[in-house]
């Protein structure tokens, strides 16, 4: 008790250095959890994704389409519950600061294989009648003040031109990592369009999206698929949604790495900061734990003492740093919503800060401990004055 | 009849030099003498003369190069550090010229200190520590940081840290050297006490004439010899 209350005063004992120390280190641990959270939010379509679902798209690229002829064949094939189809369509909305995502999919089946978008039965009812009509996420209906009846003019890249949507559902996700910023239209919509205005790009389809009956089965499966179409004009590529999520993840992954190397470097900044202030700090009471080991305190004693105080100061830091992550993380989810669908902070993300403040305040501490635990009384002494 | 007292602390052929490059420096020459229990010594001599390497090897906070130093039934020089520590502890009470309290704890924490070291309960120890603020008059300073005192009272708490847990020998490097002469008279009063009352044993530098007036015994250094006593 005596101990933790001498550590206490002792880091608080110069105010500002001290402050400016648990400051710097609040922020990188802050920048730490929101550089780690934001890796984790790569992955989080990856850690969604169902492990009886499987995704088939053109073996070259998903540029390239597949005829939606291979719909029947890939439902013959043993273990295939169930199929969906749709395109990337890529409309802009306004302009393209408003981007989000939009599909055109085969709406029944799609709703099936996709439980986790919730749609209150009228609207779904709605939605499944209306060839023009579109379902997009809560988040987006928000975002953009839309209401059921609203017509949504989406600008096509992919299919050039101005297409008109009403708005006939508006979904939730089943749990927060679901996507809600997302628009689906009817896949028939964009068939009948491009039947009208360029023929040669109808009836084919970006990616087919399979059920399977039993997860176990999804690698056969997916040989299987590709097999039927081995030598065919389109080829096919059968991956699980995890695998395609992650091909998706990979194209990036020179961020990501850099992401990683930046929130790490953060960290050894302020080791190094707090190294300083702890060598500082040592080396102006080298005296006082002189006096100490005069009045025959052991070295064990003053090395507790000096790496308890960067203790103190390193875990006031994390702790402060680790609670601005929410509030912080809370703001990013509201900025940045057309990235971020969710920005939340995992539990394991808080064990990270609080190691990594545990890691600084070791680290800062282990010269200046050694340094005063070993230091001759003599010499220490000598100091005074 | 006087039946002759005790040593408690018994110095002989005691040498101690420093090294500064290449070249060894003699402070300490063949040093032979004794401190008999209840004494006030007072050593004297020019800066450098080695008065404060003496005490410093009597208090066993540095090694001699050779010679021998009994305190009461031990030969401190052939301890090792971590005994020396626990030895310290136990036997040596300190007095510095600028106090050395810590800052941060106050003047009752900075005399409970020494008894952190012992077994004793917390109750014990605030017993221990209110009796020694009690017997430097500063009873009604307890709660008072440092910065809150002034020289005189500072030096006061250090003498009560000194004595808190009952030494066998105190040990004052020049403690009146910071204090103006009412307060540096007052420290001397109250070292004189500690002896005559309380039966301490005190071994002091000084270069203050004054503060060695007090003293039962002079001991003068020059060049790292002992050359005179005045009793």
């Amino acid at each position: 008790m005596f101990f933790l209350k001498l550590l206490f005063r002792n880091a608080f004992r110069h105010k500002l250095r001290t402050t400016l120390t648990v400051v710097g280190v609040a922020i990188a641990i802050l920048a730490f959890g929101l550089l780690r959270t934001l890796v984790g939010l790569w992955y989080l379509g990856v850690e969604r994704s169902s492990a009886t679902r499987l995704v088939t798209r053109n073996a070259i690229s998903l540029v390239f389409t597949l005829p939606i002829s291979y719909k029947d064949r890939i439902l013959q094939i043993r273990g295939v519950k169930s199929i969906s189809y749709g395109n990337w369509f890529g409309g802009i909305y306004a302009d393209e600061k408003h981007f989000f995502a939009n599909y055109a999919v085969e709406p029944r089946s799609y709703l099936e294989l996709y439980p986790e978008f919730v749609l209150p039965p009228d609207q779904k009812a709605a939605f499944l009648r209306d060839r023009k009509g579109c379902i997009v996420g809560a988040k987006l209906a928000e975002l953009h003040k839309w209401k059921l009846g609203d017509i949504i003019t989406l600008k096509g890249t992919i299919f050039p031109g101005q297409w008109e949507f009403v708005l006939r559902a508006i979904y939730k996700g089943a749990d927060k990592s679901t996507e809600e910023r997302a628009l689906m239209f009817h896949w028939d919509y964009l068939n009948e369009t491009m039947k009208k205005t360029v023929p040669r790009r109808a009836d084919q389809v970006g990616f087919y999206m399979i059920g399977v009956t039993n997860k176990d089965l999804a690698p056969e499966v997916a040989v299987e698929i590709d097999r039927t179409f081995k030598n065919s004009l389109a080829e096919t590529m059968t991956e699980t949604e995890r695998a395609f999520q992650l091909g998706f993840i990979s194209m990036t992954e020179a961020i990501l790495i850099a992401i990683q190397i930046v929130s790490y470097v953060v960290i050894v900044i302020i080791m190094v900061v707090a190294a300083n202030t702890m060598a500082m700090t040592a080396r102006e009471r080298i005296s006082e734990y002189a006096t100490f080991k005069t009045i025959g305190f052991g070295k064990w004693h003053i090395g507790g003492i000096v790496f308890g105080e960067s203790l103190v100061i390193a875990m006031t830091g994390g702790i402060i740093g680790a609670l601005l992550t929410f509030p912080a993380a809370r703001w990013f989810e509201v900025e940045l919503s057309q990235y971020f669908p969710v920005f939340s902070v995992s539990p394991f993300t808080i064990y990270l800060d609080l190691l990594a403040a545990m890691g600084i305040g070791v680290v800062a501490a282990v010269f200046p401990t050694w340094r005063s635990a070993t230091i001759r009384i003599v010499e220490g002494l000598r100091r005074i004055g | 009849m006087e039946v002759p007292r005790q040593p408690i602390v018994e110095i002989k052929n005691l040498n101690k030099t420093y090294r500064r490059g290449s070249q060894v420096i003699s402070v300490l020459n063949d040093i032979t003498f004794d401190i008999e229990e209840g004494e006030f010594l007072a050593l004297m001599g020019p800066s450098g003369s080695g008065k404060t390497t003496l005490l410093n090897l009597i208090a066993g906070i540095d090694k001699p190069d050779s010679g021998s130093v009994r305190v009461g039934e031990v030969e401190i020089t052939s301890l090792s550090e971590t005994e020396l520590a626990r030895w310290r502890a136990s036997h040596v009470g300190f007095i510095f010229q600028f106090y050395n309290l810590i800052p941060v704890l106050t003047a009752f924490e900075n005399v409970e200190l020494p008894l952190l070291l012992t077994g004793l309960s917390r109750r014990e120890r605030r017993e221990h520590v209110e009796t020694a603020l009690y017997a430097v008059n500063l009873s009604d300073r307890m709660d008072h940081y440092p910065s809150q005192l002034s020289g005189g009272q500072q030096q006061r708490v250090a003498i009560a840290r000194a004595v808190v847990a009952d030494p066998t020998i105190l040990v004052a490097d020049e403690p009146t050297g910071d204090l103006d002469r009412v307060s540096a008279r007052e420290i001397l009063d109250l070292m004189e006490r500690l002896v005559h009352e309380l039966g301490k044993t005190i071994i002091m530098v000084t270069h203050d004439p004054r503060a060695a007036e007090k003293a039962h015994m002079v001991r003068n250094l020059d060049k790292g010899v002992l050359n005179n006593v005045l009793s």
